[in-house]
């Protein structure tokens, strides 16, 4: 008896390898899916301009104080169009966001920002994308959420809308200090 | 041939030469450089596109990856720091060959544990068949086999 149990472990052990896949086919696991290397780590050190004077000089250290969203942006990115609306809201909420104009023109920047308000507390102008490529950004937007000592608690990937924000990202919000 | 068609044929070539010169644009100071430059963006993956790696994609990200193994390369970093650089803006995603860690590790040791596994099952199943001792005859069998033998004989 214990022999032919035996001789059926092959069979139970492909059944639920089945089963793994069934579940990641059916509950859509996205293969493109990747984590932040950044997470839990400090934010890096960077040396870039303000968006709108370029005389002026942004490092980490300007940003500290309280706890920050730092949002990645450009012109030419729609969903930064779609998700920008609901940033004002956010901000003036009082929701601290820092913005990073993400390889973008500084003149283009300055504008959507007149046009479409602006809802930055610090714009910082990263025109070759060199602050993103320290924080692993492989598009826009995309959203790190940073505490009062620096450190990235999350990273976002794609716009944020208000059903995200209520559902999943504001309690990531207030969790930091 | 015609003329025009040799003047066509000459044009072609000068077209088709510009675009193999297009793609050569990154200078290096030394050949080596150039193979290891090759070597690694054949082997980093690229963030955004699932199964392709930088050297054969042309988003963006991929494109500034390149531009920074380029940099690293000149600025004497090692493969192996250029790689660890990416891992560690980008994660184990940008790497196609796994590292040892004791999440992966699994990926080593599960074949051989596989076949362990079998090579017992099938000696523990052999061994079981093996060793069931065969019936003793009795005597009166002993006799009636020993007729059978003969009169077949």
């Amino acid at each position: 008896m214990s022999k032919r149990l035996v001789l059926f472990m092959p069979l139970v052990a492909i059944a639920a390898m089945m089963a793994l896949f069934a579940f990641a086919l059916l509950t859509g696991v996205n293969p493109q899916e990747m984590d932040s290397a950044l997470e839990g780590r400090e934010m890096p050190a960077f040396r870039l301009t303000d968006v709108n004077d370029s005389q002026r000089t942004l490092t980490e250290e300007s940003l500290d104080g309280e706890p920050y969203l730092m949002n990645f942006w450009a012109t030419w990115c729609p969903s930064c169009k779609f998700e920008h609306p609901y940033l004002n809201s956010l901000a003036s909420e009082g929701v601290r966001i820092i913005g990073v104009n993400y390889k973008d023109d500084r003149e283009l920047a300055v504008t959507w920002l007149r046009d479409y308000a602006n809802p930055y507390d610090i714009d910082v102008f990263d025109p070759n994308g060199d602050l993103g490529f320290e924080l692993g950004v492989t598009g826009a937007p995309e959203t790190f959420f940073v505490d009062s000592s620096g450190i990235i608690r999350h990273r976002f990937q794609g716009p944020i809308d208000s059903a995200l924000w209520e559902n999943k990202l504001k309690a990531v919000y207030d969790a930091m200090e | 041939m015609r003329w025009s068609n040799r003047l066509i044929a000459a044009g072609l070539l000068l077209i088709s030469l510009f675009a193999v010169a297009e793609q050569e644009t990154l200078i290096f100071d030394n050949d080596t450089l150039r193979e290891r430059y090759l070597d690694l963006t054949q082997q980093l993956r690229c963030p955004k596109c699932e199964n392709q790696n930088i050297a054969g994609s042309n988003s963006p990200i991929a494109e500034d990856m390149r531009n920074k193994t380029y940099e690293l390369l000149h600025l004497g970093y090692s493969d192996d720091e250029v790689v660890s650089y990416m891992v560690d803006r980008y994660t184990e995603f940008v790497i196609y060959q796994p590292r040892l860690n004791w999440g992966t590790v699994w990926l080593w040791l599960g074949p051989v544990l596989a076949l362990l596994l079998g090579a017992l099952m099938v000696t523990w199943l052999a061994r079981r068949s093996g060793t069931e001792p065969p019936d003793e005859l009795s005597d009166d069998e002993r006799s009636r086999l020993q007729t059978l033998l003969d009169k077949d004989s």
